[in-house]
């Protein structure tokens, strides 16, 4: 199955279903170099998720907060904790690009629907327990 | 350089540059050009590879043809000495020795083109894995920078420009409300469920005394008695 193939398929499948903890979701294809699957999760829009797919990866993204957002003096102390967080929050991992701070997944791209489901739902968890969690550190 | 530190140098070069290109085209293209030249020297080991391995199999006819030879002069020394010609069999032994010291330098020269071979082949292998693994890695960034794209578009369609939007605190501020809107409304439909499934009546008629609460282990105790004595 190409890459897009598995977009579409992905996207009509969250588009019917509901996870056992209640989130619906409703995803659409963002055309581009790289198309992107945008995934929102009910009463979570503020935090979509983005979905991409090439050869040997699936990625699962939620931005987070901007550089811009970060108290100056506190910075330092923010990485450092999330460098710690990085290994106990299950499934997903901290990263930056440009100035923008994000908490990503990576799945094999023989994964399950079913898998990334779950990815999905774990992701969106984790995007606001990482902001309640750094709340501290952000203006 | 190595591949994650030239990505490294690609992705960090716009951290400058708030907002603006998540990569730094310039170095997209280095890596590109780099990743084309990688792949022609690839494409040369490759040819080598060929010329070596046919090289190699010549040698091994030659070595077949030696041992051949020494073999069959040696049956025509022994033929000679049965007939008692020692001088021919000298000659026959001189031409062993030629044959064996050939045999020496071709079985060198195969072993020589066997472990160039085994290099040859490596080295393509590890420049195939790194290709690839640039490949790989050139293409997330690829995808970051197209969800940085969609998320910037997104952005713009959820606060009506292109400016950031609110702060993740903010955010979650409002989701978390949404939570709680969404379990009041949770809340008061089971209340409304409870009332009309009649819940409601029947503890206002308790609390009237017109209907009494459950029965309790007395009454039935008592009833049990009446009826024993009747």
């Amino acid at each position: 199955m190409s890459n897009q193939e598995k977009l579409k398929e992905l996207k009509s499948t969250l588009n019917d279903t509901k996870t056992e903890e209640g989130l619906s979701f409703s995803a659409e294809i963002i055309p581009g170099e790289v198309d992107v699957l945008q995934v929102t999760v009910q009463d979570r829009e503020e935090f979509p998720i983005y979905i991409t797919t090439d050869d040997s990866q699936i990625l699962c993204v939620t931005h987070l907060w901007q550089e811009s957002e970060v108290k100056k003096e506190l910075r330092e102390e923010l990485l450092d904790a999330l460098l710690t967080m990085n290994v106990p929050m299950p499934l997903s991992s901290f990263s930056k690009v440009g100035n923008q701070y994000i908490l990503f997944g990576a799945l094999t791209s023989t994964s399950s629907i079913e898998d990334i489901q779950y990815e999905i739902s774990v992701l969106s968890e984790n995007t606001l327990d990482a902001i309640e969690a750094i709340n501290d550190y952000l203006k | 350089m190595s591949i994650l530190k030239q990505l490294w140098t690609a992705v960090r070069g716009t951290a400058t540059e708030a907002g603006e290109a998540i990569v730094d085209t310039q170095a997209i293209r280095i890596m590109e050009q780099e990743m084309r030249d990688a792949k022609k020297h690839m494409n040369q080991a490759k040819e080598n590879l060929t010329k070596v391995m046919a090289e190699k199999m010549g040698v091994e006819r030659e070595v077949t043809r030696l041992k051949k030879e020494i073999e069959e002069h040696e049956t025509y020394a022994g033929q000679a000495l049965d007939k008692g010609d020692e001088e021919l069999a000298l000659e026959i032994a001189d031409k062993i020795v030629e044959f064996s010291n050939e045999l020496e330098a071709q079985e060198e020269l195969l072993s020589s083109y066997i472990s160039n071979i085994s290099n040859l082949k490596s080295t393509i292998k590890t420049t195939e894995r790194n290709i690839k693994s640039l490949y790989r890695e050139l293409s997330v960034v690829k995808t970051t920078e197209s969800v940085q794209k969609a998320s910037s578009a997104a952005a713009a369609k959820f606060s009506g420009s292109s400016s950031a939007i609110t702060s993740a605190t903010a955010s979650l501020e409002r989701i978390k409300q949404k939570q709680q809107k969404r379990s009041d409304q949770m809340n008061a439909a089971m209340e409304l469920q409870n009332e009309s499934g009649g819940g409601d009546l029947k503890a206002r008629m308790k609390k009237a005394g017109i209907v009494s609460g459950s029965t309790s282990s007395n009454d039935v105790l008592a009833r049990l008695k009446a009826k024993k004595a009747g």
